[in-house]
């Protein structure tokens, strides 16, 4: 079974196979922390993420718009219809035409369907919505669809994943791949696997979302950050997710 | 509104303790950080928080602006009758929260 499936990738994916970290010894962020973060993540009664996924819950079933609909009113129970939606994200849009995350799948499906406006940024509601479809994919494998179209994205998203930037000059390679489990001054460096977002991040002291950590750290670089819901960001977060495939899903993490 | 995660059990045998865990989603501005356009930020803080059992006084907290966001607080009580326990938090600019579980001694 496991040789199909490698063989499987192998015949979508010629180009990124070899790029890959070995499937072995990659590790969670969460294996990175300390024994009372882990234990913040593990206990939904501890997890301040929990708090988010209340309020996307009521947003699900809240009507909004002319119509007066919800999400629920189309895709019903959250829990079964939204199973594994977040472990395929991003994926490829047919109303945008280019691959698109899950906060944006949800902010397009909104907009055309209740419709209602997208929020802009990190809007608290809109976190709190990809937090509840992100948690109904807990402990499901990262799988990202096998589609030919996502291809010469995904792969300019390794290229930047790999692209030296910033006055500090550093790819997010040189930390993640090859100095991941090393120390970063007082920080253990993670291998970067994007299993839990939206996470809720202590030095944050709130939920936020992947787009987020991705321009942290280009601007801990002191590069540029990517703008907000670009198509580059979104190439990474293929990119990354990619990476991390096969790995459990964590959302909503808790990290450092 | 603020919302809480509140763990308390629906049932507990009498005489025995069991633990109670709030969790409250509040900023807990501390009023010392400077915002992005350079001014301080006014504090922002849940000051008190109490736990009544069938009006009997089971906990009494006071928060300090050191406290993290989203405060935790774990304590215990004991099951001597059926009845309701009461959760309040209160704070800076009028802030007050209140929720209420029942629970069943047997």
């Amino acid at each position: 079974m496991r040789f199909r499936a490698l063989l499987l990738t192998g015949l979508v994916a010629p180009a990124l196979a070899s790029a890959q970290p070995p499937g072995e010894g990659r590790r969670s962020g969460f294996d990175f922390m300390g024994a009372s973060t882990q234990a913040m993540q593990r206990d939904d009664a501890l997890n301040p993420g929990m708090l988010w996924v209340l309020e996307g819950e009521q947003l699900w079933n809240r009507p909004v718009g002319a119509a007066g609909r919800s999400c629920a009113s189309c895709h019903g129970n959250a829990r079964e219809s939204m199973r594994g939606v977040a472990a395929r994200h991003p994926a490829f849009d047919h109303v945008l035409q280019r691959p698109a995350d899950l906060r944006q799948r949800i902010a397009s499906c909104r907009q055309r369907q209740l419709p209602v406006l997208p929020m802009p940024g990190e809007e608290q509601a809109q976190l709190s919505l990809e937090a509840f479809v992100g948690l109904q994919s807990r402990g499901l494998p990262l799988a990202p669809p096998p589609d030919m179209r996502l291809e010469p994205y995904r792969e300019r998203g390794r290229a930047l994943f790999e692209q030296r930037i910033g006055q500090l000059d550093l790819s997010c390679a040189d930390c993640h791949d090859q100095q991941a489990g090393r120390r970063l001054g007082g920080s253990p460096i993670p291998q970067g696997h994007t299993t839990g977002y939206p996470i809720y991040r202590l030095e944050w002291q709130g939920l936020g979302s992947l787009q987020r950590r991705l321009r942290a750290c280009m601007s801990g670089v002191r590069a540029e950050p990517l703008a907000w819901g670009s198509p580059e960001l979104v190439e990474l977060e293929l990119y990354l997710a990619w990476r991390a495939r096969g790995m459990p899903v964590e959302t909503p993490a808790v990290r450092p | 509104m603020a919302r809480t995660l509140i763990q308390a059990p629906s049932s507990v045998r009498r005489g025995d303790s069991f633990s109670l865990r709030v969790l409250l989603q509040h900023p807990m501005e501390s009023g010392f950080r400077v915002g992005v356009d350079g001014q301080v930020l006014p504090r922002d803080i849940v000051r008190r928080f109490a736990c009544s059992y069938n009006g009997e006084r089971v906990v009494e907290v006071e928060l300090f602006p050191a406290v993290s966001a989203n405060p935790y607080l774990e304590f215990s009580a004991q099951a001597t009758d059926s009845g309701t326990l009461s959760f309040e938090w209160e704070g800076d600019h009028g802030f007050v929260h209140r929720e209420q579980r029942t629970i069943t001694v047997t």
